[in-house]
């Protein structure tokens, strides 16, 4: 007589099951198939290609009417499965019982909803199936419709990108740094990103979702986030995950954690039932990808036939299947112990690729923008392959031909014609490009030809590398000294392509300049993030852990480990209230207090874990951080003026506090600190500062780039103005300049010597236009980083940060 | 056999920094990289005592805040014309929790 099997759920792992039973010669079975959608076995995994037109819903029918007669399946397409009974072994239907001999879970994983106010509104789905799929395919029907995805994983970009592709404005919200965050690293993420947004596609990261906001009809029309952004749309699909289905299994009394569990040989807790696919758990692991399921259904008909079988989880890979993205990611891609990565970057191909060796093994790969040699990778990962032979090019892959070493000019090659070179005089590639082809052949020709480098001259180093490009071995480059050991590039060829390929973040500067190290190092990532944050204030994310100690823990270290505490005290003025505080927290904290040489108060000898106490204690008196630590603004040094002084001719005082005002909070490539003296006697000692002003009885005098440190140089003359407006002005807007065009750790004096005086008054003196519009940017940069740094970090909740994260010493003395 | 001990979260420790457990003898740096791996020296720089958990991550490194050697953190060895050790500690991530050597630690209170 034939064994009775009853399978519930027609997913693939189930259907690749059913084939391999019948593939033994001896298989005996009577089955019962169910499944809660109206239909059979369809392929999972090629929905986004339904999505996205490439394939109907025909062509991913793995299994047909047909195949279900030739063996004799009984299909309950459509009903649910309301109960099992295991002891009398019977499983119960919406339209009635089945008998079982062995019974075989395959109920797969549901989609995980975030539990946010307004998820049950008509319009919000999962990505699961095909009804899902129809909703996505129906809304590029509309015209102008709008979407919005939750998450940035597989699924959800696949959604996205299924739904762009028929014409919808789609926006992914992704809770992560970087997309596909468990599959890619933020190198790989980056480009990801980069693709989908050539593609229309929205991408936020770092993205918390609040709210789904409905309309008068029950209908969802915008998703609220934590920021207070709203995102209009017709639907919204939530592709946050899934989570096991164990309903039926968990209410029959079989043994389940996060998934059923089941053994080796794909039998759960009673002998006579199995399981397989998402909903189950294998030595504490649970499955979302495809290939271990295939694995699983072939030992859960081995097992069903009185074979011996195993199975073994092994290592899985992935591929997007968005066209146009080409990305793969399989294995372990963490760094560890005794693993060592070998990294290749094209950056005009936008090509990206990482293996992660340890000892002579391959561990992990992550490949984007050519995937070609993704399964070779595997393979020998797989296989555990030693490749100590051909290490030296084994990222070149199988068909290596002899593996060009990465080019440093690839990044000036790929710039399109159209891309800005020489900023000052806006001199674009293809200008110089069609100087060199009239016979220009020397820097000076080109500079004559086109003016590019014959302002400020930063850009000097770009203008060679296009000429060494079009002229090849005919240029003979001139060496300069590169950014740092991660990169060929200099700082100023670095901020230049910043500003022209309007690179935002540390991984775009990374990819696109073929940066050699992951990460970059203490020398470059600093440079970087103040490059990065004084080019895209209102883009740019700044990143504390890419900073020096003092500037990401707001005071001075010291020789000790202990810090310097100093607040502001503009103008150099302070009051017996401030004093009072200032006394009160020296006694409190066992600080040395030291007068400075820049007008203010110094606490030195404070422990890290009291650095946020001290600072409530001196915001409590209305003091804020004076930023004695930073590449930013210091002091405002000034003398008393006409207020008290019987030489003064303007207020001095008032001015100095006035520009400390405007001036604060703001970074700069090096420290930055102003004097103002009331009259030629010049107390404030404000000739030898970065900004000087001088007052006379006519006005003020500006004078900029001075020195008193290792160099000691007297001010240049700027210019002479008449009023206090004009000097906060060309102060600013000279700040401004060197914000954006010097190098980093050069001081003003260092950076007015390399581009001439001349230039930087053309651009903050008389060019009024150039004035107010480095103003206005200096402004906008204000908007951003212009708060105290104390008070934000002196918060109760924040401060067990400040503290060590475990203490052994107190266990110790017990 | 190593015993390990829980010293925290690893949210805890901010990616690409680190954070100090205090021991009777000093405080040991507990590093986590880009790559949320967890590595564990000495918190101080052989050369003038700079707080190492103080320096920039980069990589599988950590740069010296005061005077910028730097450090290979799973081995503690300093790189370059820099010829300093400072002293390493198995330190390893389970479950999103940070796990030290409790042996070492005990030694290091009990000497």
């Amino acid at each position: 007589m034939k064994k009775k099997l009853v399978i519930i759920g027609a997913g693939m792992a189930s259907g690749r099951a059913i084939e391999h039973l019948f593939e033994h010669a001896t298989a005996d079975w009577d089955v019962t198939l169910f499944n809660a959608e109206p239909r059979g076995n369809y392929n999972r995994l090629m929905l986004s290609p339904v999505l996205s037109g490439e394939k109907t819903y025909e062509q991913i029918v793995t299994h047909d009417d047909s195949f279900y007669a030739a063996h004799g399946i009984h299909c309950r397409f459509g009903e649910k499965v309301v109960s099992i009974d295991r002891a009398r072994k019977v499983v119960v239907g919406e339209k009635g019982e089945v008998a079982y001999d062995k019974l075989l879970i395959g109920t797969g994983s549901n989609p995980f909803i975030i539990p946010l106010p307004g998820k049950d509104l008509k319009g919000v789905i999962a990505y699961r199936d095909l009804e899902d799929t129809q909703a996505m395919i129906d809304l590029g029907a509309k015209p102008g419709a709008k979407a919005v995805v939750i998450g940035g994983g597989l699924l959800g970009l696949e959604a996205a990108a299924g739904m762009a592709a028929r014409g919808v404005d789609v926006t992914v919200v992704h809770i992560m740094g970087h997309l596909m965050e468990r599959q890619l690293d933020e190198s790989a993420g980056y480009l990801l990103r980069k693709a989908l947004n050539d593609k229309g596609i929205h991408v936020l990261c770092q993205a918390n979702s609040k709210e789904i906001l409905g309309d008068e009809t029950g209908h969802v029309r915008a998703l609220a986030l934590a920021d207070g952004t709203e995102l209009p749309c017709d639907l919204l699909v939530m592709a946050v995950g899934i989570r096991p289905n164990v309903a039926l299994a968990k209410e029959a009394g079989l043994q389940v954690a996060r998934g059923i569990v089941v053994d080796d040989h794909m039998v759960t807790s009673d002998p006579d039932v199995l399981s397989l696919g998402e909903c189950v758990e294998h030595a504490g692991a649970i499955f979302g990808l495809v290939a271990p399921l295939y694995d699983q259904a072939k030992v859960v008909a081995a097992t069903l036939n009185g074979e011996h079988s195993v199975f073994v989880s092994r290592e899985v890979s992935t591929k997007l299947k968005v066209t146009g993205c080409d990305l793969f990611s399989a294995g372990d891609f963490a760094e560890g112990e005794g693993r060592e990565d070998i990294v290749f970057r094209d950056p005009s191909r936008g090509v990206y690729k990482r293996l992660v060796l340890k000892g002579d093994r391959i561990i992990g790969a992550v490949m984007y923008g050519d995937t070609a040699d993704g399964n070779w990778f595997y393979g020998l990962m797989k296989d555990g392959t030693d490749i100590s032979e051909m290490r030296e090019t084994l990222i070149f892959g199988p068909a290596f031909q002899g593996g060009a070493a990465l080019d440093p000019m690839a990044a000036v090659a790929a710039l399109p014609p159209e891309a800005e070179i020489c900023g000052c005089n806006g001199v674009c590639k293809g200008k110089i490009e069609a100087a060199i082809k009239g016979g220009a052949t020397t820097l000076d020709q080109v500079r004559a030809q086109t003016k590019a480098s014959s302002s400020c001259g930063t850009c000097t180093g770009l203008v060679e590398q296009v000429m060494a490009v079009c002229l090849g071995d005919d240029f003979v480059m001139p060496t300069h000294l590169p950014m740092c050991k991660c990169t060929d590039h200099t700082h100023e060829d670095v901020r230049r392509l910043i500003k022209s390929m309007e690179l935002k973040s540390q991984p775009a500067v990374f990819q696109e300049l073929g940066w050699k190290t992951k990460d970059g190092c203490h020398s470059c990532r600093p440079a970087l993030n103040f490059y990065l944050l004084a080019d895209w204030p209102l883009d740019y994310q700044d990143q504390p852990q890419s900073r020096f100690v003092n500037e990401r823990n707001h005071a001075n270290i010291q020789k000790d480990g202990t810090y310097s505490v100093m607040p502001r005290m503009w103008g150099g003025m302070t009051d017996a209230n401030e004093l009072r505080a200032i006394a009160d927290a020296a006694e409190k904290y066992g600080a040395a207090v030291k007068v400075t040489g820049g007008q203010r108060i110094d606490l030195l000898g404070i422990k890290k874990e009291d650095l946020p106490a001290i600072w409530a204690d001196l915001n409590d008196a209305g003091m804020v951080s004076g930023h004695a630590y930073t590449k930013g603004l210091r002091t405002v040094k000034t003398c008393v003026g006409s207020d008290w002084c019987r030489f003064g001719t303007q207020d001095s005082t008032g001015l100095g506090i006035k520009l400390e005002k405007l001036l604060w909070g703001s970074w700069t490539p090096h420290k930055v600190k102003l004097g103002v003296s009331g009259c030629p006697r010049n107390c404030a000692e404000a000739t030898c500062k970065d900004v000087g002003v001088i007052c006379v009885d006519s006005g003020y005098q500006i004078g900029v780039a001075g020195a008193a440190g290792m160099d000691v140089k007297e001010t240049e003359r700027l210019c002479d103005v008449a009023s206090e407006d004009e000097v906060l002005e060309i102060t600013a807007a000279f700040i401004q300049l060197y914000r954006e065009n010097a190098k980093y750790l050069d001081r003003p004096y260092k950076w007015v010597a390399k581009v001439g005086l001349d230039w930087v008054k053309e651009r903050v003196v008389a060019d009024i236009d150039s004035r107010r519009a480095l103003y206005d940017r200096f402004l906008i940069s204000q908007s951003v980083y212009q708060k105290d740094p104390w008070a934000e970090r002196a918060r109760p909740e924040d401060r067990p940060k400040w503290a060590p994260l475990a203490d052994f010493t107190k266990e110790a003395a017990e | 056999m190593t015993l390990f001990v829980d010293i925290g979260s690893l949210e805890d420790i901010p990616r690409q920094g680190a954070r100090v457990v205090k021991t009777t003898e000093g405080c040991v740096a507990v590093f986590r990289t880009l790559e949320d791996e967890v590595f564990a020296l000495d918190d101080r720089c052989p050369h003038k005592g700079g707080p190492l958990s103080e320096g920039i991550v980069h990589g599988r490194n950590v740069t010296c805040p005061l005077h910028s050697a730097v450090f290979d953190l799973s081995t503690g060895q300093a790189q370059g014309a820099d010829d300093y050790v400072t002293r390493s500690y198995p330190a390893k991530v389970e479950n999103g929790r940070v796990l030290l050597d409790a042996a070492l630690l005990k030694r290091r209170s009990a000497a």
